[in-house]
């Protein structure tokens, strides 16, 4: 774990999100003689969160934040502390939320508490960002200098300003010669509408400007308010599970004092414990003996699930509560869902056993058994978006190396029935009989997408493709700025990727939720060799039956290998064909020299053959490899 | 009393010789083959007499069928090693009165200047790697020939040879089907006794290999071509009087090259040399043997008095049913079933037998079974099947 490579999952004592702890164990909850145990006062404490947009250079500013102010050893600096998934560094993103204490002796003399969170930074996770965003006070603007603002730098700048933010804009990467500070920080002031006069020009990676960020943070970023003598009031910012610790609560404390040994309470979920630890990040774990209005730090009390603990919850004093709960408070909502199968039925138990250690790590994550004619036994899964979907696919391969079927992404659709009655569906395969339903509605997102001029058409057509309904098309220098109506069935599969293809990379991309609308929905079965694939059929809208129909027997086509007779592959509704492919029998296989060497040479290659052939899956007489499920799906056009 | 006859008799004794020296790798070729400085042809010769004598100490006196000089490029071998080789096996073992001994050989003009020098050694069957009738295909793969030197190569081991056979590769890179067509009536037109016609496949551990992974390598056939490629070709051959007798490999009746039946009819052979690979019925139980593959540290082995065997396993009667019939499937003959259920009982799956000849990809003629020409084309399918547990 000290190479900070968390692979190793729930089943060792290590902490995913927080290497330290795995290194240590318990013992990290060393008293340090260098910060305060106890609270600091307000007027000396800054709360803040960085917004930036996908490599605008995020992860190595606040490296350099932590590095500059001694806060890590130099030895121990690794690139991108913060972000400690797998997944997290290879994808450049944060899923989880971070935070680090850092003690800045600033200009004026005195030394400063400088908490920052570091958000998540995808719109599946809007929530989580939400939360983390109400438990500062500022935020610093990273943008690009090379590059711009971006959608998803829109929207989490968005959720700062309605956070009452105080926002200290940052230029970053000057040293690159395609920088144009000038012109980015007009762009800033165009489009997100707050002053970009006072920007600073830094370079997080030559460490320039460094000094001028943490002055910015001390001099133009307001102190937290609080009252420390009133009860109780913290919120539940985030929470992880801990091997040795149980689940780890990270929190911001609005009034109060919270103590080790205090008794706390839960207020939505109603739960009350015995806080056994309380502490900071630095960022590897530290214990202090409490923490005060304005500080954000972590708790432990013997939590036993992450599930017990929900992101926005408030925590008060058992017996001396605060009388409101801070507004704001959601459920997790999953939006997206889809089947998870082993490839080898034989793991159904060890996917069991990682679905649900996931889960206790995840409580925005939902599953329940399902059985596929097809895939036989699995986990119809729910996920806040397709980036928590494929995160949580990738754990499960990784960790626990079980290979697994994805079965297609689908929404939750509200099937109304005639005699009034409502059916959440979250899987095609348990769509009811056609006669019985009134009418289907599905969810629509609003889409903001921000594009260069010359991509501009590309892109109205992928919108228009995927029964969008443009809201608003505005300009922003030559960058348009589109809002569309989109139906979320339409965006959860491929639009990102389709939409990064045609803008080579340009575009930008965010969205949210929007309500239910009523359409012409009907479910499209798939039949290969006449057997229809529960795992493949689809809800789709029946203006556009014909052409998914059409593209996805064709990819089938491609997908599945020639056997030895010929294979019929049809798109259907109800019993009606509305495509149809056939696959032509395979025509040649065959070693052509096998001689004396060869003979083992050949059968190994056979039996390697024949194990390839387990990774598919049959029906019938046909064998459909893996991939085919999802890959079926994607549209070229 | 007699003993009783050995599964191995049904099809003969052979010795392969394996020369592990090339003067180049070619880009298609994945067998044991390397490029040497220099070459120290009296220590060779001395190891294959060393190796020729200690399999003899292990089966016993046998009659020999064949002796197989394969590479590498065995036509780099000094005549005195291969006469050698040859006067070595005389001794350990009691030739047939037709003992084919073959040689492959590489028709550059330098190589085809040795041929005498071979025959006169006793090499009475030379294979000549022609490859191509295409300059800018042989070029391509890698081969240091041109068509013309080819062409003459296998007109000097016609005067000099009683048997000669040659390889083409088709199914090439931007080979159309009808060039294909001209390629083949040109070399039928030479009025060859034996041919080996092999499609093109990509290796991974070879330079095509990795140009494959890299996406870099283009103009191969599709299946449909490829698979029309052997048809046409089975029809041209057939109308010239070389029938298929296995998968690749065209003769009348008569000219099959035996050292090769006796591995696709599942006989034992002896296999020296770095690489090779031998099937030894030893003491009634038949052995997979297979020697190291580093030419310099197989000549040590043998020098110092090792075995330069790296792995010696007895087979199970259910693989040995199963090489079997993956071989002997190769052959139009195709295998006996009473054969196949001596080696091991019901080894064979019912179900899928009678499902291939209801698809006309396999048949039963009295006691043999054969893949009909549709299925000798989707073989590996079928043996999959035919195989699976």
């Amino acid at each position: 774990m000290s190479d900070g490579n968390p692979s190793a999952g729930l089943e060792k004592p290590v902490c995913p999100y927080h290497p330290a702890i795995a290194r240590f164990g318990a013992l990290t909850l060393i008293l340090s003689p260098f910060i305060s145990l106890f609270m600091t006062e307000l007027d000396k404490i800054r709360n803040f969160s960085i917004v930036a947009h996908i490599d605008h250079g995020k992860s190595t500013l606040a490296d350099r934040l932590i590095q500059e102010t001694g806060t890590v050893e130099e030895r121990n600096m690794q690139a991108q502390l913060l972000d400690t998934m797998d997944i997290e560094r290879e994808r450049g993103i944060t899923i989880k939320a971070n935070t680090v204490r850092i003690d800045y002796k600033a200009d004026d003399g005195n030394i400063y508490v400088l908490n920052l969170i570091d958000t998540p930074g995808h719109v599946d996770f809007a929530y989580e960002v939400s939360r983390s965003m109400r438990a500062v006070e500022g935020s610093l603007l990273v943008v690009d200098s090379t590059q711009g603002v971006e959608a998803q730098t829109l929207a989490n700048v968005y959720q700062a300003i309605e956070a009452d933010h105080e926002i200290v804009p940052v230029l970053n990467k000057i040293d690159l010669p395609a920088s144009d500070p000038d012109r980015v920080a007009e762009q800033i002031e165009d489009v997100i509408g707050i002053d970009a006069s006072g920007a600073i020009l830094a370079s997080a990676k030559t460490g320039e400007g460094i000094r001028e960020v943490l002055e910015a943070i001390v001099n133009q970023l307001p102190p937290p308010k609080g009252n420390a003598q009133a009860p109780l009031k913290a919120m539940l910012v985030d929470s992880w599970y801990d091997a040795y610790l149980g689940v780890i609560v990270l929190i911001r404390v609005i009034d109060g004092v919270l103590k080790k040994g205090d008794r706390i309470r839960m207020m939505h979920t109603g739960a009350t414990y015995g806080v056994d630890r309380i502490g900071v990040f630095r960022p590897d774990m530290e214990a202090v003996e409490e923490l005060g209005p304005g500080e954000i730090g972590f708790l432990t009390a013997s939590i036993k699930q992450v599930r017990d603990t929900r992101v926005g919850d408030t925590i008060t004093h058992e017996k001396r509560p605060c009388v409101e709960a801070l507004p704001g408070f959601k459920p997790a909502q999953p939006v997206v869902f889809c089947g998870l199968f082993p490839v080898d039925s034989a793991q159904f138990e060890d996917l069991r056993d990682s679905i649900e250690k996931l889960a206790l790590n995840d409580a925005s994550f939902t599953y329940e058994m399902e059985t596929s004619a097809a895939l036989g036994f699995g986990f119809r899964c729910g996920f806040l978006g397709l980036l928590h979907l494929e995160v949580v696919r990738d754990r499960i391969e990784r960790e626990y190396d079980i290979e697994l079927i994805t079965t297609a992404p689908s929404v939750i659709y509200h099937v109304y029935l005639k005699d009034g009655s409502m059916i959440e569906l979250h899987n095609p395969a348990d769509m009811p009989d056609p006669t019985l339903i009134a009418h289907i509605e599905e969810p629509r997102i609003k889409a903001t997408i921000l594009v260069p001029d010359e991509y501009l058409g590309d892109v109205l057509k992928l919108c228009q493709d995927r029964r969008g309904i443009q809201l608003d098309l505005t300009y922003a220098g030559n960058r348009a700025m589109v809002i569309y109506d989109l139906p979320l069935n339409e965006v959860v599969f491929d639009f990102y990727d389709r939409l990064k293809s045609v803008t080579k990379g340009y575009a930008s991309f965010d969205y949210q939720l929007a309500g239910y609308r009523e359409d012409n929905l009907v479910k499209m079965q798939i039949l290969v060799n006449e057997e229809p694939v529960d795992a493949l059929s689809i809800m789709v809208h029946r203006d556009r039956a014909e052409t998914r129909g059409r593209a996805m027997v064709e990819k089938l086509k491609e997908l599945i290998p020639r056997h030895m007779f010929k294979i019929p592959i049809q798109a259907a509704i109800g019993g009606r064909i509305i495509a149809r492919e056939t696959l032509s029998a395979m025509r040649k296989d065959v070693t052509a020299k096998c001689y004396g060497g060869d003979i083992t040479r050949k059968k190994k290659l056979l039996e390697k053959q024949k194990k390839g052939k387990k990774k598919m899956r049959e029906f019938g007489k046909v064998s459909i490899p893996q991939e085919a499920f999802i890959n079926a799906l994607k549209m070229d056009g | 009393m007699p003993a009783l006859p050995e599964d191995w008799q049904e099809a003969g004794f052979g010795l392969y010789v394996h020369w592990p020296f090339c003067q180049a790798k070619c880009p298609y070729c994945d067998f044991n083959s390397h490029v040497a400085g220099s070459i120290d042809h009296h220590r060779w010769t001395g190891a294959y007499r060393r190796e020729i004598a200690r399999l003899r100490e292990l089966t016993g006196p046998r009659v020999l069928s064949s002796i197989f000089f394969g590479g590498g490029t065995p036509s780099m071998m000094q005549a005195e090693t291969v006469q050698a080789v040859i006067e070595a096996a005389h001794e350990a073992w009691d030739l047939a009165n037709d003992c084919e001994i073959s040689l492959e050989a590489n028709p550059t003009s330098a190589e085809a200047a040795r041929f005498h020098e071979y025959a006169a050694a006793g090499v009475n069957r030379v294979s000549v790697g022609v490859q191509a009738l295409n300059d800018n295909d042989l070029r391509r793969l890698g081969r240091m020939h041109d068509a013309t030197e080819a062409l003459n190569a296998v007109e000097t081991a016609r005067d000099i040879f009683p048997r000669v056979s040659f390889d083409l590769i088709y199914a090439r890179q931007d080979q159309t089907l009808s060039a294909w067509k001209d390629e083949l009536e040109t070399a039928l037109d030479l009025e060859p006794d034996h041919l080996s016609l092999y499609q093109l496949t990509i290796e991974p551990q070879t330079a095509f290999g990795s140009l494959a992974r890299a996406g870099k390598l283009h103009g191969l056939p599709d299946e449909d071509l490829a698979a029309d490629m052997y048809d046409l070709t089975q029809e041209l051959c057939d109308k010239a009087g070389l029938p298929c007798y296995e998968i690749s490999n065209h003769a009348p009746e008569g000219q099959q090259s035996i050292h090769n039946l006796i591995y696709w009819r599942y006989g034992d052979y002896a296999g020296i040399g770095p690489g090779a690979h031998g099937r030894l019925t030893l003491s009634g139980q038949r052995h997979a043997t297979e020697a190291c593959r580093n030419p310099g540290a197989w000549l040590e082995a043998v020098e110092g008095g090792h075995t330069p065997e790296v792995s010696v396993q007895p087979i199970p009667p259910v693989d040995q049913a199963r090489e079997y019939l993956m071989m002997g499937l190769r052959l139009s003959e195709g295998v006996s079933l009473s054969r196949m259920d001596k080696l091991s009982r019901n080894s064979l799956r019912s179900e899928k037998l009678d499902m291939f000849q209801g698809m006309g990809l396999l048949m039963q003629v009295d006691d043999r079974l054969q893949a009909t020409p549709r299925g000798r084309i989707v073989l590996n399918a079928v043996l999959r099947e035919l195989m699976e547990d």
